[in-house]
């Protein structure tokens, strides 16, 4: 009898209730930041075109340089599109790595000249040099907003039907491409 | 007083800056009221570089050109639920300020309630907790042991 009241079942459900709660919301916390150590982006929202057909687009090229990029490109073997700007200074980090993947020349890429002055584009191709096999224009950001674009560079895989299978933001490390985008490209041409 | 004036003058300019739009004249669609739905719409879509603003109030480019493609839209006749659509096939739901209802969001807009309502409860139970535990009526044994107890050791008798 030291307090006087005897220990109700509820009684000591609410006093463990606060110990439960905050141990449930260590639980979820942690959950999270191992996901987030482990590579998890939450700022990363999943695209909903994924598994979507390609959308219609028909991009101007850039003057002197070939034909412009349609639908139709997209479609009869598997594609890569990037998404890239002269003003985009995370698309010249990734941009060692496009060439290197044009220069093995196994694979089209296809690239989207997002909001850029054309003589622009045409100039950083010529300074850092030029991996893309077709490339459109895109000055007020049809194609960009057809493809869900959020900021450059972003890249597409595109399966020989015209169905997008991968979305990647930001630019493409060798980790990504090795890992993750090349081995889906060898298994969408099967 | 003068002082107080003008304090406050500053205070209220400072909050009629902060609803600026970004909507450029030449942006703007001939038809008032088309415009004005194009207004409508494009506080409820969010400008996905900055988030946290609609694209009526960001000035970033690809808002700009999210707002033009809303004009575009409206001019081809589609109703104002017909242009959030368009929107969220391409962005999906993060492109909305206010988020649908939806099997995933049902706890983002009812979460708040039923823990309000939780939070009630507690409470209401903790004030209708009676302060002092009920008076419980003495046995026979315990009033026979505080009578002992109160009797007089010397004469027997209660005092």
């Amino acid at each position: 009898m030291s307090d006087g009241t005897p220990k109700t079942n509820s009684g000591r459900l609410t006093a463990i209730a606060p110990i439960l709660i905050a141990l449930l919301l260590v639980a979820v916390f942690a959950k999270r930041l191992i996901d987030i150590q482990g590579g998890l982006d939450p700022n990363q929202v999943k695209s909903v075109l994924l598994d979507t057909p390609v959308p219609e687009i028909d991009l101007l090229p850039l003057p002197g340089r070939g034909p412009g990029l349609t639908t139709k490109n997209l479609k009869g073997e598997v594609t890569v599109v990037n998404i890239w700007g002269s003003w985009c200074v995370a698309c010249l980090s990734e941009h060692p790595l496009l060439m290197k993947v044009a220069a093995e020349n196994t694979i089209p890429l296809h690239g989207i000249a997002w909001r850029d002055e054309p003589e622009a584009s045409l100039r950083w191709l010529a300074r850092n040099g030029d991996p893309y096999n077709l490339i459109g224009q895109d000055p007020i950001s049809e194609a960009a907003i057809a493809f869900g674009v959020t900021g450059a560079p972003e890249t597409f895989v595109v399966d020989p039907e015209g169905v997008i299978r991968y979305k990647h933001v930001g630019p493409i490390t060798i980790t990504d491409w090795a890992e993750t985008i090349a081995p889906l490209v060898e298994q969408l041409r099967q | 007083m003068k002082i107080y004036a003008a304090l406050s003058a500053v205070t209220l300019t400072a909050l009629v800056a902060t609803t600026s739009f970004a909507v450029e004249p030449d942006e703007m669609l001939a038809n008032p009221v088309l415009e004005e739905r194009a207004r409508i719409i494009s506080q409820d879509l969010k400008c996905v570089v900055c988030q946290n603003e609609t694209i009526d109030e960001s000035s970033a480019p690809l808002a700009q050109d999210m707002r033009r493609l809303v004009r575009q839209r409206i001019l081809a006749g589609d109703s104002n639920q017909a242009v959030l659509d368009y929107m969220v096939d391409r962005y999906g739901d993060f492109v909305l300020l206010r988020p649908r209802v939806t099997g995933q969001t049902l706890l983002l807009w009812f979460g708040p309630f039923v823990l309000l309502l939780l939070g009630g409860l507690i409470v209401a139970r903790y004030i209708r907790r009676p302060s002092i535990t009920t008076v419980q009526a003495l046995t026979p044994e315990e009033l026979a042991e505080v009578e002992a107890l109160t009797r007089d050791p010397n004469t027997g008798n209660e005092p």
